[in-house]
């Protein structure tokens, strides 16, 4: 087994070549150790279609990547066993035509083309959002369909609920609307528009994902970036996840229809987004990031306003969202709303907020460290309950420990250059680079060709893994009550379309 | 109860005051460029070779027949196209010559598209008022369909953000509503995936004539950093007729505001 940290590359010949049943073996006595499938994807490399796993283990702070070569279309499938790879397998077919024939729940994904593969598509592309939905019969059962276009400003997907009167019995999410062709563009790659691509294929996530693709290409060319430049990453990805918190922490507030911190959170919101545009000029960090670095540095004027922005936004963030707590209706709403036990959130692979609010205890940051985090803890936060609650609890609780964590950084800025020269991308190689989002972990693998081109470059967005985790959230719920556990949640249809 | 009363008295009344007075930017902002093809080099082509989605050509002497619309040779050639651009760092700072200085200035909107290509010493032409039966309808109350199509959700957030309490769209009579029965335009994000095209145009068939369509943020003016993807239709003006044309990746709040407010007739000159 081939074991590596985040952020390193290995040569493609240092993979050991597993057989099917050692591959699918080795899934699944990892996994029973605690192990999660990060990612796992087809690329066509040496000439045929390869299945890659990526395990991380929180435990050991090691990530091992798993292959084999699959010679025939029909692949045995995990997910029965192995609830966590549903949706890879299911990406798996639709990419590649490999049939998982006795898998539970096979439908399209994304709606997408096949990418290029020795075996033919297993379908047809169809229209998007038609497919067989899971439904109950009944006399008194009755269906409600939502979307793409929904009442808000807000990105595209499609919902169909199975209600008993009120009840949910069951949610079934169908997505695609979004999906912008961006890991097939990637073939060959990288192209000079590729990190405009990646700092918008969640576009709410610019620094999440920008960081995790500037590391895999410093893996693979094997830069390093400075301390100071890495200092700001995380400075700028704390930004990011402020940002976000605070935006959801009001919009939940204004699902339960309490006003004061609704408004006051969407306006700090923006105080967190024009830090960020202090230190590069875009509200969501667009060109701060490079692989390598980082393209605009700090000085003592922008730290000292940066520091007292924060002070402030600080004060009146602790404010707003202080009247949550205080207040018996709000409290009401977000109790016993929505949850989702730590057992399924563990069997489906859920990550971030997400998951610490059902008391899984992992952060990338921590877990498989990246960048500045790598010297610099920040504390972890997790609830137990795993309702609207919690996850209320935790995203406020996280945004304490990232105003901390900026407040302490950038007092202590190591000095150097922000950006440091690469070269040609290895060939034959594979780089793994993870970061952890404000949705939670991001996970990229590239895979380059013998002349140091992309032959795959997977990308894993949580939001991948947490839209099933929202429709078991919904089950034996009010429908009335969707619209709060989808923003407890705020996953991304983007992200997941790619 | 009291809690509340007290933070209201704490938070205080913040919502910006444009028009009537700017809205400050960073310093590392960038908006409106400002080109000086004086400065290139004959033969240059660095700036346009470094743009991630081909929205310049470039200001040289050669003899390329395709280089631009004002015939070969002169230096006049350079532009940019504030349709495609995403204001990104990369051609500013990779000109050898400082040809290309990107200002903070944040007014951008346009209503026609090649309005939004900006050459050496242009006049700025910003977005102008509707026409005078459109403004006696909308002038008072514009309601929108925000429908994102493959948006990566920045432009959709700071479309978002101009309804809440930092800028309180609401005191112009703009407003952004839930059915497209009740709007009187359509407000697009995204570079129109493949997939939400017949969703798009679903919705621009249920909103009642006379209508608009704001194609707001690079995407849905011209593909953005999706360009030229097989997936996606390089934005919404080659299927529908667009209004308004917000440049950004995403437009900031002010750059969408000053345009709405520019095509109601609430506001004009630079
Ligand atoms: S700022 Fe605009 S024109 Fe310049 S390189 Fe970036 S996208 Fe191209
Ligand atoms: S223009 Fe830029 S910010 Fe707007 S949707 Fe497209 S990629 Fe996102």
């Amino acid at each position: 087994m081939k074991t590596l940290h985040n952020g390193m590359g290995v040569a493609l010949d240092q993979i050991p070549d597993m057989n099917d049943a050692t591959f699918l073996q080795t899934i699944l006595d990892l996994t029973d150790h605690g192990w999660r499938v990060s990612s796992y994807f087809g690329a066509m490399t040496d000439g045929g279609l390869r299945l890659y796993a990526l395990l991380s283990s929180k435990a050991e702070g090691i990530l091992t990547v798993l292959t084999t070569r699959v010679g025939d279309p029909h692949f045995p499938s995990l997910a029965n066993l192995c609830p966590q790879v549903h949706l890879f397998e299911r990406e798996i077919a639709e990419q590649f035509g490999v049939a998982f024939d006795d898998h539970p729940w096979m439908k399209p994904v994304r709606f997408q083309n096949e990418l290029p593969s020795c075996f033919p598509p297993l379908r047809e592309r169809g229209t998007v959002g038609v497919m067989d939905y899971f439904r109950i019969e009944g006399e008194e059962v009755h269906e409600v369909a939502v979307g793409p276009v929904h009442a808000g400003i807000i990105e595209p997907g499609h919902f169909r609920f199975q209600c008993y009167g009120e009840q949910v019995f069951h949610l079934e999410i169908s997505l695609g609307f979004q999906h912008r062709g961006i890991e097939a563009a990637l073939l060959g790659g990288p192209h000079k528009n590729t990190f405009v691509r990646m700092e918008t294929t969640a576009g709410d996530t610019t620094i999440g994902h920008g960081q995790a693709y500037a590391m895999a290409i410093e893996a693979l060319t094997g830069t390093r970036a400075s301390a100071r430049a890495e200092v700001i990453r995380g400075i700028a990805l704390e930004l990011e996840r402020l940002a976000n918190h605070t935006g959801d922490l009001g919009a939940i507030a204004g699902d339960v229809g309490y006003l004061p911190t609704a408004s006051f959170c969407g306006r700090i919101r923006g105080d967190f987004l024009n830090m960020s545009a202090l230190l590069c000029g875009s509200r969501f960090g667009r060109g701060l990031i490079t692989p390598g670095g980082i393209r605009f540095d700090l000085n003592a004027t922008l730290i000292g306003a940066l520091r007292q922005r924060l002070a402030a936004a600080r004060e009146d963030l602790s404010n707003a969202v202080e009247l949550l707590w205080n207040t018996p209706s709000v409290m009401g709403r977000l109790e016993n709303t929505g949850a989702l036990s730590e057992k399924d959130a563990r069997s489906i692979g859920l990550v971030g907020p997400a998951a610490r609010a059902c008391g899984i205890n992992y952060d990338v940051r921590r877990d498989l460290p990246f960048g500045i985090y790598r010297l610099a803890q920040i504390p972890v936060v997790t609830a137990g309950t795993g309702d609207v609650h919690a996850r209320t609890m935790v995203r406020w609780l996280e945004a304490e420990k990232s105003m901390d964590f900026i407040e302490e950084q950038i007092g202590q800025l190591p000095g150097g250059a922000i950006c440091t020269a690469g070269g040609e991308l290895a060939p034959n190689h594979l780089a793994v680079a993870l970061t952890e989002g404000w949705r939670g972990e991001i996970c990229h693998v590239a895979i380059t060709d013998g002349t140091g081109r992309f032959a795959r470059y997977k990308i894993t967005d949580p939001s991948f893994h947490n839209w099933t985790g929202l429709a078991f959230a919904l089950r034996g719920q009010q429908i009335s009550d969707f619209p709060l556990c989808n923003k407890s949640f705020n996953l991304s249809y983007c992200g997941f379309d790619l | 109860m009291f809690r509340a009363i007290a933070a209201r008295l704490k938070q205080g009344h913040r919502t910006t005051r444009y028009p009537a007075e700017p809205v400050p930017m960073p310093d590392r902002f960038r908006g409106y460029p400002r080109l000086d093809a004086s400065a290139c080099p004959d033969g240059c082509r660095v700036c346009a070779d470094v743009c991630p989605v081909g929205a310049i050509t470039p200001g040289t002497r050669d003899s390329d027949p395709n280089n631009g619309p004002k015939g070969l040779g002169t230096r006049e050639n350079l532009s940019i196209d504030l349709g495609k651009c995403l204001f990104c760092p990369d051609c500013s700072e990779a000109c050898p010559r400082g040809a290309i200085t990107y200002t903070n200035d944040p007014a951008l909107a346009a209503n026609r598209r090649e309005d939004l290509i900006v050459r050496p010493g242009d006049e700025r032409r910003l977005a102008q008022a509707l026409e005078q039966k459109m403004l006696s309808l909308f002038g008072r109350s514009l309601k929108f369909r925000e429908v994102s199509a493959a948006g990566c959700n920045a432009c959709e957030a700071d479309t978002n953000v101009l309804s809440t309490i930092g800028w309180d769209l609401g005191r112009f009579g703009i407003q952004f509503v839930a059915s497209p029965r009740h709007a009187d335009g359509l407000w697009v994000t995204g570079p129109v995936s493949e997939n939400m095209k017949d969703a798009l145009l679903a919705t621009y068939e249920a909103i009642p004539a006379p209508k608009i369509v704001v194609a707001c943020g690079a995407c849905a003016i011209n593909g953005g950093p999706f360009i030229d993807s097989p997936e996606v239709h390089n934005g919404v003006d080659r299927l529908l007729p667009v209004d308004l044309f917000i440049p950004g990746c995403p437009p900031h709040p002010v750059t969408i505001l000053d345009g709405l407010l520019r095509l109601l007739g609430k506001l004009e000159g630079a």
